[in-house]
Parts: structure tokens; C-alpha cells; sequence
């Protein structure tokens, strides 16, 4: 009888099987727009990370390093980018800046990503009152505005970057709560999910073995949008001076003095604006990609 | 606890088991505002070994009856005792626990297996949830379940999305026979599937409850096909049971005028016994539970209404054979011939 | 002249993976008022027939590689889209599987109902109001004049089916063209939509094609019957004839896996083998790995459909060549 069952099932192709992950690289690898993204992404962090070396050894200053004397020069052979009006080479401090506005944007969508997940899979898992009062929290706080709130921490705690950081993430991870919540609560419903509580199975192994690998892959995607938008945070408050103090630079306090003498000076504003604007183009394509590429239901051939 | 004598009770014993559902409504402040009787006083005995089919269309509650009985939904009222064990009094682990004894198998193939995991994953999850096993045992035991449903060894390190729909219902299977259950419920298993690939899971079903000695609950919208699994058969209208009975019994003589009606409306894959048959076509759709008729739930569609009807509710009663029960006023006069 | 003739229809589906031969020489004829019963299980390429014969396939992916769709001396296939659509809606109307996803949740359905009727017919709203309330009540929907105003999700299941086949005779087709109307309903409401078409067949004459797994649905209703598989017509036949004298051991095979006509207590007679892989079709005849009477030449010579018995046709190379008798 068994083998009469075994002849009868359908044959099993014997090639390798795919895992969902190589499956997506593979998709994610013929996104030529979003490798761009990913391409881009990877070579402005490797030179941002580099920026002491490359400093030091191959453009030739720092970026504090004024010339008080030289004062502001279009980009020539020496300054590869040009100065500011203290003289400072444009090139260094973008690279610094590159380096702080980069690991802002990683860091902090990093911190919301962490609390995020962990405060939605709860809602979402536990349902009921819990997940209303905590969504009610989210609420409240979604309503409190953003800038007072960095006024106030700046008021109380005084300027640092450490408090960036805690302002940006504070914010940030209401959204990813949210985001993860809605996964989560819609993967509940799943059948597999009724079958792993039929198996008699602890809630806990459900959570970490059935729900969140099977969420992984949103949450990817909304994490690579989230740096852009942490980046773009940042900048906003550099423009308004409650961000990254002197003698430090981010691409936001770099993009807000070049506005300041763009009439004189447009080199100042220009390289800092387009590398944001690289940036932050070449994260959301790669988070587009991502997209399409983790989404299981997408493709129809 | 101690299981009593297997000849002095039911192996499962279905008490007025009823599952009901508020629907909320309201502007400002949710309140309830209609109920949803989805399962409404259901009773059934079922002795080990005995496979019970299932059937009614939708809204008639027998997905949801079938969740019930397993505790995957917990009823409102009434009882389910599993070999001695009342089901309905046990939470947290002590039903956790349980449920080694008790499995499901679900209707979509391609939504009951977790996309992410592979089936050695899966098979090895089942096998590890209520017993102890080593993992060098493991591939082994593995191997075996696969074999036993009719895969080969090495599907383990597949995914679900490798297999064809058949196949992915054959893993479900197989990942329900890992805990060793005693009861299974199958909920419209073949539903999802091509006629040619029915067959195979039934009679796969068929084979493993005869091997292993399952009760097995087997729940389709499917008259045919259950006819053929079944032992007994139960009818159900708007979460009651209209008639319960052996299963030839209840296909070449219903009593209670639905089920008249659904065997009836089975389309015979024969031209000229199709051209030659009366037809009992109730008029209307099958109605809401959420607004349920008064009396007997089936008076406004029935071909044998009276007034009586709509104002007494009928309950479930032996005619001319213990085994046969339909709840109908009139069984006995429109089935006197 | 038959109504409908499609000759050596050949279409393909051009995906990522390869080329996916769905539908390989398909020939047959409709007479008017005739109903056709296409049968077959999932991947057999009926579905993509009558659906290239609508011009509802997108082209790309899928293209008509070949053949003709003759509808009263014009091939449908050759038509423009506008020209087309002088014949669908018109003509030749279709209804589908699902009635849930079938009709536009937005429009109320009388809009729905009366907009073929503006289209074709260019009535004037009144007149076309009035024919929609009749063509509501004769396909059984009580209470036609209320119902115009409400919205699909309104409806039952069953009662939206009657609303779509109301959509498709109003305008009094030659062609019904009907893609498993009944699979998605309960039994009860199936047998209503089944006497439903029975009844409006009767008053206005219509040749319907319809498409179904179901041989007990098929055998009810149709006057012929054609069997496809992987693409290929494998049998066409009168429905008595297609059930009593088999002509093909896949119509064979089929008839014996209906769990109704088997004896309980004996396993499930069940087709061994697996469904064919249209991205790589065999040589020879496509039921040839599964077939319980397969000899050697069957997997070598190429199957075309053959009149065996008079307006009884068979593409098994067996039977074509033996006489053989299943």
C-alpha cells in the first residue's frame, strides 16, 4: 500500500531548493534600479567611514582645519571642493559630515527598530486591551509635536548628539510600531498560525519561530525607508540649529550654512545638497526593491 | 487523570455545544449589537475508530463546530469530553498539553504551512511538542512521517512553496500524524484541490484511520465524497444538526426535507438518470446567523412548511431506528411511504 | 453553418520560465443554440479557450499563436479591439466563477445592468430601466424595482450569480460563453443557477459553452461534451454518448475518480502519475505516462482529434488505429 502511494504522489524536481532569502537576493539582484541604490549606498558609506584616513593621507586636511586667510574658494586643485568662508576644505567636512548624517540615520532607525518591533509584536500578538491601551499610547504620542519636544530636551538636557539621537529614535519608532503591529496582527490570522496553536505549541515559540521570520520581511523594508527619512530629520533640525553643533558637521548643517550664502557661494550648497539627494534617492530605490523583491504574492510568472 | 473503560463511554461525547459570536457595533462606545449563533446546540457521540462526516453549506457552522470541538475557538456554552477528559474545562497548559491527543487539518494547502520554515523544520516541531526527541533521531523520524504519507525521505529540505497542492495537503498530514493524535478533524481537506488529486488524499485518509485506529471528523461542503469516508454522517442547518445518521441511510433515504433537498441538488455525472430525476430545489439562499428564522431554522425554504412551523422548534429524534435521528415536526408524515 | 467554429487554435503563454503551451489545436463546432460542455481539471487550457475567444487574454504574456475563432463568417480572432467589442456584451456575452469579484462593488446594479444595453442597444434610460426590472424578475430575483438601487455586496452569492446572468442576456446574446458558473456556490444554490440556465435557454435560444470540472454539472445541461487535457481536445462527443461509450481512457479515468460512482470500502480509484508540465510537453500523446492503456507507439506519434463513430471524435492513437474499446 505505501508504495502504491509513493509512485502515485508527484515526483520532486531535484533541484536545489531556494530558501525565501536567495529567492529575493536573486530577485533583488535583476532590480537594476535598486542595485544602483544598493551600489550607491555602500560606496558613499565605505568613503564616509574612510574619512579619517582619507583625510589624513590623500586630501590633505581636517575639517576643522581653518584658513582663516584663504577664506572662501570656488573648487580648485587644492580643495578639491572648495572652502567655506572660515576656510575650512568643503571636501573634509562633507566626508565628516557624511559620517555623522549616515550613522544618525543607521543608528537611530536601528533604536526605533529595536523598540518599535518589540512594542507592535506585543499589541499585535496579544490583541485585546493590551493592544488598545498601548495603541492609544502610540497615539498620544504620534500627537505631540516634534520640534517642541527637541526645544524642550534641548532646554533640559542642553545640546549633544546623544540627544539627537533620542529625539529622532523617540519619534521614529511610534511608526515602526505601528507598521509591525499591522504585520503581525495579519499574520495571526494565517492558517499556519491556528495550526502551530493546534500542535499544542507555546506562545512564545509561535512569536519568535512562526510570526516574526514572516515578518522580517516588511520590516526590512520600512527600516531602509526609515534611514532617509531619520536623515532628513536631521537635517531639519541642523536648519533649525537644534541639531549637530560646531565644530561638527552633518550634511543638514552643511546644506543650511550653503543656503545662507548661496547667492555668493553656491558651491557650498550644491555638493552637500546633491549628495543628500543621493542619498536619500539611492536608499529608496534600494527600499523599493527590497520591496518588491520580499514580497511573496508579487511576482505572477 | 485516568481514562475510564473504552466500552463504558463515548471516545467523544459532544454536549450541547454551542458557539456564539457578539457583533459589535456603535459610534462612539462599542457595544453588541446582534449575536452571531454560529454553532447553536450541537450533540453527538462518536466511538473510537468511527469516522463522521460532516456536511452542510455555508453559514451552517461546521467549519466553526469543528474549531470548537478542538478548543481552537472556546465555546459559549456546552461540553466536549475526549476520552474521559472534559476539554472544555482545561486552559493554559493543561490544553496545551492535551492537544497531542486532538489535531486539525485545515482547508488551504497553501496557507496552513508556515512559508519560512522547511518541511524538516516543520515535521521536527510537531515531533518535539510534546515528546522528547533526540536530535540524531530526528531526520530519521522525519523520513518516516514523509513515508507514511506517501512523500519521499528527502522532500525535508524543501519548502512548502517547492510542492503541489496535493502534496502540501499530504505534509499537513503528515505534521497532524507527528503528535500521535487520537482524534483528527479534517476541515474540507480536499476542497482546494483537482478532482484527480482528491482521491489520492482521501483515500490516503481513509488508509491511515483504518492503520492507526483515528477518529476522524471529516468536514465538507461535499455530499459525495463524504459519503464515501464516512461511517455516519450529520447534517447541519444554521449551527444545529437537522439529521444524523449512517451515511448510506441518510443519502438513499433522508428524512428531514434539507437534507432531502442537498442530496437532491448533487448533480449525478449520468445524463440519463439526471434527465429522469425529481428535483427538490429549495427556493432562496441559505440565511444569515446572524438573523435566524424563528421556529424551525428551514420553514421559509421548506417544501412541507405548515404554521406549526415557524412557531415550534423541532429537536433531534429517532425514527424507526436509533442510529437515524432527524429534528423535523413532520418527519414521520412526509416520510411514511 | 454552425454558430461558432474554432480551428487549430494554438496559444501560448511567453513567461520568464519558458514558453507555456496552453491551449495546442483546438478544433470544434457550435451549432445555434447548442450548449457545448467544455471539461477539464486544472492546466487542461479550457479556460484560456474561451477566453482567446473573447479576446480577455493579455497579450503579452500570452499570444495567439495560431488558429481561427469563426463566429457567424467572422474570425474573431483577426478582429481589432473595436471591432471586437461590437460583438462582446452583444452578441456574445460571458459570465465567470467568482460573483463576488465579478461585479464592481461601486455601481449600484442597476447601472450594471442597464449599461449594455446603453452601449449595444443605445436605448434611452427609461426603456432600458424598464428592461432591466423585467430581466431581474425573469431570472427569479423577487422585488426587481428595489433591487436595482442596491449595491453587490448587498446580494448573496447566489443571487449576484443570477444579477451577472441577467448582465448577459439582456442584450439576448447568440453566445453565452459560461467559465464554471456554479463551482463557487453551495450545492442548493448550484442546482437554482443550473434550472436557471435551463429555463432561460428554453425562452431565448442561446448557444451556451460552458466550462467545467464537473461531469455531473456537465451532464445535466449539455447536449455535447468536450474533454481537454494539457491543451488538447482528447474527446468530443454527444453527452449520452461521451458518459456510455467512452472514447478516450482519460474520459475513462475521470469517470471513475468521481467519488460518487465508487463502491465504498474499495480505495478510490485515483489517475497515477502527475499533471503534465506544459512548460515541457512530451512527445506523443500528453495522457501517454499516466494512461492504463498505453502501448509503444503512443509516446512517438503525434494525437489529433479523429472522428471514430459518427459526431463522436477521440484523439487516442489506440482507438484510432485498434478500435479499441474501453
Amino acid at each position: 500500500m505505501p508504495t502504491t502511494a509513493l509512485e502515485i504522489a508527484a515526483p520532486l524536481n531535484s533541484e536545489k531548493s531556494a530558501s525565501f532569502w536567495q529567492d529575493a537576493w536573486h530577485r533583488l539582484w535583476k532590480n537594476k534600479l535598486s542595485l544602483f541604490g544598493l551600489l550607491v549606498v555602500a560606496a558613499l558609506s565605505l568613503v564616509c567611514f574612510l574619512a579619517p584616513v582619507l583625510c589624513e593621507h590623500i586630501i590633505g586636511f581636517s575639517y576643522e582645519q581653518q584658513n582663516l586667510a584663504l577664506g572662501p574658494v570656488p573648487p580648485n586643485r587644492v580643495h578639491w571642493l572648495g572652502t567655506d568662508p572660515l576656510g575650512r576644505d568643503l571636501l573634509a567636512r562633507l566626508l565628516y559630515g557624511g559620517r555623522i548624517s549616515l550613522m544618525l540615520g543607521l543608528c537611530a532607525t536601528a533604536v526605533s527598530l529595536v523598540i518599535g518591533v518589540a512594542y507592535g509584536a506585543v499589541a499585535g500578538f496579544v490583541g485585546g486591551k493590551t493592544d488598545m491601551v498601548l495603541m492609544r499610547l502610540v497615539d498620544i504620542l504620534y500627537a505631540l509635536p516634534f520640534t517642541i519636544f527637541v526645544i524642550l530636551l534641548t532646554v533640559f538636557f542642553g545640546q549633544s548628539i546623544i540627544l539627537l539621537f533620542v529625539a529622532i529614535g523617540a519619534v521614529q519608532w511610534l511608526t515602526m510600531a505601528r507598521i509591525v503591529r499591522g504585520q503581525v496582527m495579519a499574520i495571526k490570522q494565517q492558517e499556519f498560525i491556528e495550526a502551530a496553536r493546534a500542535l499544542g505549541l507555546r506562545r512564545r515559540r509561535i512569536l519568535f519561530r512562526h510570526i516574526i521570520p514572516n515578518l522580517l520581511g516588511p520590516i526590512v523594508v520600512y527600516a531602509t525607508l526609515t534611514v532617509p527619512e531619520v536623515m532628513l530629520l536631521e537635517a531639519f533640525l541642523s536648519f533649525l540649529g537644534l541639531g549637530v553643533q560646531a565644530p561638527h558637521s552633518s550634511w543638514g548643517v552643511l546644506i543650511k550654512e550653503g543656503a545662507e550664502v548661496m547667492e555668493e557661494y553656491p558651491w557650498l550648497l550644491t555638493y552637500p545638497a546633491a549628495a543628500m539627494a543621493l542619498t536619500l534617492f539611492s536608499l529608496n530605490f534600494l527600499g523599493d526593491g527590497l520591496r518588491d523583491a520580499l514580497d511573496v504574492h508579487g511576482s505572477k510568472d | 487523570m485516568t481514562a475510564p473503560e473504552p466500552s463504558s463511554q463515548p471516545f467523544l461525547r459532544v454536549e450541547n455545544l454551542k458557539t456564539h459570536f457578539h457583533v459589535l457595533g456603535g459610534f462612539l462606545f462599542q457595544h453588541r449589537v446582534g449575536t452571531v449563533r454560529a454553532v447553536d446546540g450541537v450533540s453527538f457521540e462518536l466511538r473510537q475508530g468511527e469516522i463522521l462526516g460532516l456536511v452542510g453549506e455555508s453559514g451552517c457552522g461546521k467549519s466553526t463546530l469543528g474549531r470548537t470541538i478542538l478548543q481552537l475557538i472556546r465555546p459559549t456554552e456546552g461540553v466536549v469530553v475526549l476520552n474521559g477528559r472534559n476539554l472544555t474545562r482545561m486552559h493554559g497548559r493543561n490544553l496545551r498539553e492535551a492537544r497531542a491527543d486532538f489535531q486539525m487539518i485545515f482547508q488551504d494547502p497553501y496557507a496552513s504551512l508556515n512559508p519560512r520554515m522547511t518541511v524538516f523544520d516543520a515535521l521536527a516541531e510537531a515531533l518535539q511538542a510534546h515528546r522528547k526527541v533526540p536530535a540524531s533521531e530526528l531526520p530519521a523520524r522525519v523520513g518516516d512521517l514523509l513515508q507514511k504519507v506517501g512523500l519521499p525521505p528527502r522532500a525535508q529540505g524543501k519548502y512548502p512553496h517547492e510542492f503541489s497542492g496535493g502534496q502540501r495537503q499530504r505534509l499537513a498530514i503528515a505534521r497532524a500524524l507527528a503528535v500521535e493524535p487520537k482524534l483528527i478533524i479534517a476541515d474540507e481537506p480536499v476542497s482546494a484541490l483537482d478532482v484527480s488529486i482528491q482521491a489520492q488524499i482521501i483515500n490516503l485518509l481513509a488508509r491511515i484511520s483504518r492503520e492507526m485506529r483515528l477518529t476522524l471528523i471529516f468536514i465538507s461542503h461535499d455530499l459525495s465524497v463524504v459519503n464515501y469516508i464516512s461511517d455516519r454522517i450529520a447534517v447541519m442547518y444554521l449551527g444545529k444538526i437537522v439529521e444524523i445518521g449512517p451515511a448510506r441511510r441518510i443519502f438513499e433515504r433522508p428524512l428531514h426535507p434539507y437534507a432531502k433537498a442537498l442530496i437532491s441538488a448533487i448533480p449525478i455525472p449520468d445524463p440519463a438518470r439526471e434527465a429522469r430525476r425529481e428535483r427538490v430545489v429549495p427556493p432562496g439562499d441559505p440565511p444569515s446567523p446572524l438573523n435566524p428564522p424563528s421556529g424551525c431554522p428551514f420553514h421559509p425554504r421548506c417544501a412541507y412548511a405548515q404554521d406549526r412551523c415557524a412557531r415550534e422548534l423541532p429537536v433531534l429524534e429517532p425514527f424507526m431506528d436509533s442510529r437515524h435521528l432527524a429534528s423535523c415536526l413532520r418527519t414521520k408524515e412526509i416520510n411514511s411511504d | 453553418m454552425p454558430l461558432l467554429t474554432v480551428n487549430n487554435l494554438r496559444v501560448s503563454f511567453h513567461t520568464r520560465a519558458g514558453v507555456v503551451r496552453a491551449v495546442e489545436d483546438v478544433s470544434f463546432e457550435l451549432a445555434r443554440g447548442e450548449t457545448l460542455g467544455i471539461v477539464g481539471e486544472s492546466g487542461s487550457g479550457k479556460s484560456v479557450t474561451c477566453y482567446s475567444i473573447m479576446g480577455l487574454l493579455p497579450q503579452p504574456p500570452a499570444r495567439v499563436e495560431a488558429g481561427q475563432a469563426v463566429f457567424d463568417g467572422i474570425d474573431l480572432l483577426a478582429l481589432s479591439h473595436k471591432e471586437l467589442n461590437e460583438y462582446r456584451g452583444l452578441r456574445i456575452s460571458m459570465i465567470f466563477q467568482d460573483p463576488m469579484t465579478s461585479l464592481n462593488p461601486y455601481l449600484r446594479i442597476g447601472q450594471q445592468l442597464i449599461e449594455p444595453l446603453l452601449i449595444h442597444k443605445k436605448m434611452d434610460r427609461a426603456a432600458a430601466r424598464r428592461r432591466a426590472v423585467e430581466m431581474l424578475a425573469d431570472v427569479g430575483i423577487t422585488d426587481p424595482e428595489h433591487r436595482l438601487r442596491m449595491y453587490p455586496h448587498e446580494f448573496s452569492g447566489g443571487m449576484r450569480q443570477r444579477v451577472m446572468i441577467a448582465m448577459a442576456l439582456i442584450t439576448r446574446p447568440d453566445l453565452l460563453i459560461a467559465d464554471e458558473p456554479t463551482t463557487a456556490l453551495d450545492v442548493t444554490v448550484q442546482a437554482q443557477i443550473l434550472e436557471l440556465m435551463k429555463k432561460m435557454r428554453q425562452e431565448l435560444g442561446m448557444a451556451i459553452l460552458l466550462i467545467s470540472h464537473d461531469l455531473g454539472v456537465v451532464s445535466g445541461l449539455c447536449d455535447r461534451v468536450m474533454v481537454m487535457y494539457a491543451g488538447r481536445v482528447m474527446e468530443s462527443a454527444k453527452t449520452p454518448e461521451l458518459f456510455y461509450e467512452t472514447r478516450h481512457p482519460y474520459t475513462r479515468a475521470l469517470q471513475k475518480s468521481i467519488p460518487a460512482l465508487q463502491v465504498k470500502g474499495q480505495e478510490l480509484y485515483t489517475i497515477a502519475g502527475a499533471p503534465p508540465d506544459l512548460l515541457h510537453p512530451l512527445a506523443g500523446c500528453p495522457f501517454a505516462p499516466r494512461c492504463g492503456y498505453v502501448v509503444d507507439y503512443c509516446t512517438r506519434e503525434e494525437t489529433t482529434p479523429a472522428e471514430v463513430t459518427p459526431g463522436h471524435r477521440s484523439s487516442c492513437l489506440r482507438v484510432q488505429k485498434e478500435k479499441l474499446s474501453l
